[in-house]
């Protein structure tokens, strides 16, 4: 059995045994909802259904409803597309990055970081797709054979790039995400009495055992997995930033993109984990599980990436400066002292200047305070995607041209209707899923679990 | 690997994953053949204790990965070069070779999307897992704290059951 040094915090509190895990991971699938849940999902279901109504408004008028013109023909939906892009890449990090340097504390994480992972992205693939105008043709991002004489697809372009990097992506991540989950699912199986819910969880399940042999191709595989997944997500954002890098807008064409984009995703969706797992671990009771040094642990990440982040802003300013290139310099003082000033100051507050008090460890390792923290920094990695896209295409070439970009009710209630979206499949997750891979969890229960542990240093003492 | 001769099947279940981990080992080292363990969760050095062989997932893997390489250079070269070259940016796509860089993301995310899907899918085919399957485990306690080995009746029972209760088994029986 794997030892591990008395001195490491036990991540599994309590008194806990196998058969305690199964029960307190399957208790929010077996019992009835606590009335905050319907509270929740009842706005956040609201908020869907006029997200909804927005997109059809769009849909059926034209994207003349959004607060589009001439100079500025993206804003809103790149910036919302972008952010949500960036929050799944947490569930990734956790998942598989983290898995192959063999951190033992995303396992109680992992499960909601991916379900988060998988849920922005949907969010995410919505705005590319409603953006095209004409969502029914959204097909034609794929190279099919087709009566123009065959025009294909043009794959030296960052946005195919993206079709295929996304695509990737969310499919990879939804059967990684599957295959951990199947043996949970014969968990709560084996456990149900209610047959309609035995039915269910056997159709979810697949049939699984846990035969040896399988466990060994599960073990393979989630490590084969894990592999794969970790250069894809640092390829998704990579290739989102080309979308920016490539062309020639100042302000956009800057090679430091990828990284910075990369280290501003796995901020924000370490900030997104926060949120949820801090209401997640309080509502369903989950606190031996999700601790206090888990917590921290994700700070501390935050506070690394946050910044990574703010050195890539003052990168970007030293270059802008160093380039000697006047439109360059032009765009980035526009940011910091233009119109959108603000906005450029906001972003500054809330990602570089905030993650620094993580430093404390009073801070980091206080909940209130981590869970205003990690809104904080959504908002401001909001504000870093409008900034970039919005700040550097507002005044173009030709100052006639100038002009300033104002959301419509209707950018801002698709925008809103993405959040309820995103909640709703994370509410109806959290009742229906096991939040936390169980049987992962129990692997290092007697190396890592609070009662085996102070077992092992009783056992110490005792031989010396 | 065992006979194709049928024996029958002695059940043992146990409580703790080390506790049936040296179970496992004991049972083989008087020359019983353990056939199939049921746990809750992957226990570590089980497989090399029971004598399975290694996994070839990952040499599957690695072969749909090649599959997926050559299938998006294949397609950028058919699709770019052959089929329509066009002049775009300045850029013409005269030649794949010259042009190969900006494949690079494709041609990497087909290489991911292939590996990761059809290991998926071989790991569902060889497991016999599919949805609505029935339940492996015929003991549901399995995939909740319990470990159940298989052990294929061959020499003497009275034997065979003495060194089960002994390897620690809280209950055994016949199936």
């Amino acid at each position: 059995m794997h030892y591990e040094a008395p001195i490491r915090e036990p991540l599994i509190i309590g008194d806990k045994s196998y058969h305690d895990i199964s029960v307190e991971v399957a208790r929010p699938v077996e019992t009835k909802a606590p009335r905050i849940w319907w509270v929740v999902f009842s706005l956040a279901f609201l908020l869907f259904l006029w997200g909804i109504g927005c997109i059809l408004y769009t849909i059926g008028t034209g994207i003349g409803t959004w607060g589009l013109n001439k100079t500025v023909g993206w804003a809103w939906d790149i910036t919302n597309f972008v952010w949500w892009v960036g929050i799944g890449h947490a569930g990734t990090l956790i998942s598989a990055i983290l898995l192959l340097f063999r951190q033992k504390w995303r396992m109680s994480i992992n499960r909601s970081a991916e379900a988060m992972t998988i849920f922005s992205v949907i969010q995410a693939a919505l705005f590319p797709g409603i953006h095209m105008g004409r969502l029914w043709l959204g097909w034609w991002v794929f190279p099919f054979p087709n009566q123009f004489g065959s025009l294909w697809v043009n794959f030296n372009s960052p946005l195919l790039w993206d079709v295929f990097a996304i695509s990737t992506y969310f499919t990879v991540s939804l059967v990684f995400w599957y295959v951990g989950l199947i043996p949970d699912f014969a968990m709560i199986r084996d456990r149900a009495i209610n047959p309609v819910q035995k039915h269910i969880y056997k159709i979810l399940s697949f049939g699984w055992g846990g035969r040896a042999k399988h466990w060994q191709r599960f073990e393979e595989l989630s490590l084969v997995l894990a592999g794969l997944a970790t250069p894809l997500v640092l390829s998704v954002h990579t290739i989102v930033s080309f979308d920016f890098a490539t062309s020639v807008i100042p302000g956009w064409h800057t090679t430091i993109f990828p990284p910075y984009f990369v280290a501003g995703a796995i901020f924000s969706g370490f900030a997104m984990v926060q949120t949820l797992l801090l209401i997640v671990r309080k509502v369903y009771k989950m606190e031996h599980y999700i601790t206090i040094q888990h917590i921290e642990m994700m700070n501390i990440i935050i506070m690394l990436t946050g910044s990574i982040v703010g050195i890539a802003y003052i990168t970007e300013l030293f270059m802008a400066w160093y380039s000697g290139v006047e439109y360059e310099q032009y765009a980035f003082l526009n940011r910091a002292t233009g119109p959108y000033w603000w906005a450029y100051w906001s972003m500054m507050t809330c990602n570089v200047f905030s993650p620094q008090f993580m430093w404390f460890k009073k801070l980091r390792t206080s909940l209130v305070f981590t869970f205003i923290i990690s809104i904080v920094v959504n908002i401001g990695m909001w504000f870093e995607r409008f900034v970039i896209i919005v700040t550097s295409l507002h005044r173009d070439y030709l100052p006639s041209s100038w002009s300033m970009f104002s959301p419509t009710f209707v950018d801002i209630g698709i925008f809103l209707g993405t959040i309820g979206f995103f909640f709703v499949l994370f509410l109806l997750y959290t009742r229906t899923f096991p939040v936390i891979a169980q049987a992962e969890l129990k692997t290092i229960l007697k190396s890592s679990g609070e009662n085996f542990k102070k077992h092992h240093t009783e056992e110490d003492h005792g031989e010396h | 690997m065992a006979s194709t001769e049928k024996h029958p099947i002695i059940k043992a279940l146990y409580d703790d994953d080390d506790v049936v981990l040296s179970a496992v080992k004991k049972v083989r080292e008087k020359g019983f053949h353990v056939k199939e363990v049921f746990s809750p969760f992957p226990i570590h050095g089980l497989d090399k204790a029971m004598g399975l062989a290694p996994t070839r997932i990952s040499i599957a893997g690695f072969l749909y990965g090649v599959t997926g390489l050559t299938t998006a250079i294949i397609v950028t070269y058919y699709m770019m070069i052959v089929d329509w070259p066009q002049n775009i940016g300045g850029k013409p796509n005269l030649y794949w070779g010259l042009n190969m860089p900006a494949f690079v993301p494709i041609m990497f995310e087909m290489t991911v999307f292939f590996t990761a899907h059809l290991m998926v899918w071989t790991f569902f085919m060889k497991n016999k897992l599919y949805p609505g399957a029935k339940p492996q485990n015929y003991d549901p306690r399995v995939t909740d704290d319990k470990f159940l080995m298989e052990v294929e009746l061959t020499g003497d029972k009275d034997d065979l059951m003495s060194l089960l209760k002994d390897s620690g088994a809280i209950e055994i029986s016949e199936a």
